[in-house]
């Protein structure tokens, strides 16, 4: 191949975005189809360093928004390609349109999408608000914690979109700033392992395939589409969550770094569980095993798959436990958050019930301290030593005023 | 097709414009290509249609103007001659008749149910004054 490779120490220090920027040079990505927005610009502007420096063979196309990014995300996928780019917030918003019809039309793309709160007031900082804006799309959505884990979630997205019995995109989450900006050190693999590990690019009913023309983006009415979102479903919810667990070992024997659909944190004798996303899930298993020590039996969910959702991953993990509190990091407009949403439609039908409540946090970068997480567990071992929730279901976390409460 | 589930057609919103492989589109008349029946060349196009162009050989002189203006591909010639229309393509739009510059004109348009044998009887005779 007619580009250079890159030498690597064992451990870098990367922020967020700069792994994610490795990742994508590192799985040769043949296009990226791009608009700038903060915090998520630096994974795009890396990709279009490493290609103009001959790190990467691929083709990096300037756009004028968020939606003829993917639109020529979505072309570039439909020709044969190996395709990603990144974005956040209002950049994700304008591009919602188009995730669905990526997503329909089956095409394997890979969006990093650097969690950033939605106007009005303007806020560039992280929550899950763009997040939960896609979570109907049809997209695999994988959430990473840390700068490491933007940059494994990279190459587990590739290889699981890409199989020719899943081809779904995929979007990998990290938090804007506190997982973007903030460097670790980062665990790399060398450019060989990386690649051997996501393999070369097996196009599908490609457009330059010239020998068996396809017409991509036709119109269905009541007729078929039906039909094409019950199969893009029921792939969805029956060929993805093997798949990836399939990945996560391939991975792990790659790189000695396990990845669970779920993640669980000193999970086997808890009685009182925190379950939420993102670089929270750090923050909580450090106040977990302090409340520990303080006699409360605390663990943590980390939800590693958004979607599809691990309904049965969640109703095992949570077998035994008495009482949690779901995490939103986004203004529910009107209802429960999304995780207590979620967690209430699994465990309803699963033999144990835990107790459980609802908490909004973090809106627009506000922080989650410890604090916050050690009064969090005190409630809910509250609750279980009442055998009741003696709070409100939907509480608010860190925000100023009166206290805010709800159902 | 129309029994056809949800399990049991290639996945994405894409339809596959030939059965198997094809090499030389461009030197095979389209009657010979082995179009798919999702094919919009095998499927008929034009049930909104309310009148028709028919065609009268009588005059025409293969001058190739309809062939040429058509916008749906629709008027069938070979070797430079003219066939016929294709009227599962033909939307009745008229241009064909608009353009054709034989006195009297090699086609006219009709309601869609009239009888083409009955309208070609009684086709216009030449316009003297032209």
């Amino acid at each position: 191949m007619a580009f250079d490779k890159m030498e690597l120490r064992d451990i870098e220090v990367w922020d967020g975005n700069f792994a994610a920027a490795q990742a994508l040079r590192q799985c040769q990505v043949d296009v990226v189809a791009a608009y700038p927005i903060t915090p998520s610009t630096p994974i795009v502007e890396g990709y279009a360093k490493f290609q103009s420096d001959n790190y990467v063979e691929g083709e990096f196309v300037m756009v004028e928004s968020e939606h003829a990014a993917m639109s020529a995300c979505i072309g570039a996928a439909a020709a044969g390609g190996r395709v990603a780019t990144a974005t956040s917030s209002q950049g994700f918003a304008l591009m919602v349109e188009t995730l669905y019809q990526s997503s329909g039309m089956r095409l394997p793309i890979v969006l990093n999408v650097v969690n950033r709160a939605l106007a009005a007031p303007l806020n560039v900082n992280g929550d899950h608000s763009d997040m939960y804006l896609g979570r109907d799309s049809g997209w695999i959505q994988f959430d990473s914690y840390s700068p490491q884990e933007a940059y494994d979630l990279n190459f587990i997205a590739f290889k699981v979109a890409e199989d020719h019995d899943v081809r779904l995109p995929a979007m990998v989450h990290q938090d804007g700033f506190m997982t973007s900006h903030t460097a670790q050190g980062v665990h790399t693999m060398t450019d060989d392992v990386a690649y051997s590990f996501v393999g070369e690019y097996k196009p599908m009913n490609d457009m330059l395939d010239f020998e068996h023309p396809v017409t991509h983006g036709v119109q269905t009415e009541e007729d078929w589409h039906f039909e094409h979102k019950a199969r893009q479903h029921n792939d969805m919810m029956t060929k993805v969550m093997p798949k990836i667990q399939t990945v996560f070992d391939d991975f792990e024997k790659h790189t000695g770094r396990k990845y669970n659909i779920v993640e669980r944190y000193d999970m086997d004798d808890a009685d009182v569980a925190v379950v939420c996303m993102g670089t929270s899930v750090e923050t909580a298993r450090e106040v977990a095993t302090e409340m520990r020590e303080k006699g409360i039996k605390a663990g943590v969910i980390g939800i590693r798959v958004i979607r599809p959702f691990p309904f049965f991953e969640i109703q095992e993990a949570l077998k035994d436990v008495k009482a949690i509190a779901t995490l939103d990091r986004s203004a529910p407009g009107g209802t429960c958050g999304m995780l207590f949403n979620e967690l209430a439609g699994a465990l309803y039908s699963a033999e144990n019930r835990p107790l459980m409540s609802g908490k909004i946090y973090g809106l627009g970068g506000r922080d989650l301290t410890k604090a916050h997480l050690v009064e969090l567990y005190t409630e809910l071992q509250a609750n279980v030593d009442a055998g009741k929730v003696t709070t409100p279901l939907q509480q608010f976390i860190g925000v100023r005023g009166p206290k805010l409460s709800f159902l | 097709m129309a029994n056809t589930g949800w399990d049991e057609f290639e996945i994405g919103a894409m339809l596959r414009t030939f059965d198997g492989k094809i090499d030389d589109i461009a030197g095979t008349l389209q009657e010979d290509r082995n179009y798919t029946q999702n094919s919009s060349f095998t499927a008929s196009v034009a049930d909104w249609r309310i009148e028709k162009p028919v065609f009268n050989k009588d005059y025409c002189i293969d001058c190739q103007f309809c062939w040429i203006y058509c916008p749906d591909i629709s008027i069938i010639s070979r070797d430079k001659k003219m066939i016929g229309i294709d009227m599962d393509h033909c939307k009745g739009c008229g241009i064909c008749v608009e353009v054709c510059p034989t006195n009297p004109k090699s086609l006219l348009m009709f309601p869609e149910q009239a009888e083409e044998e009955a309208e070609l009887a009684k086709w216009p005779a030449k316009d003297e004054e032209k």
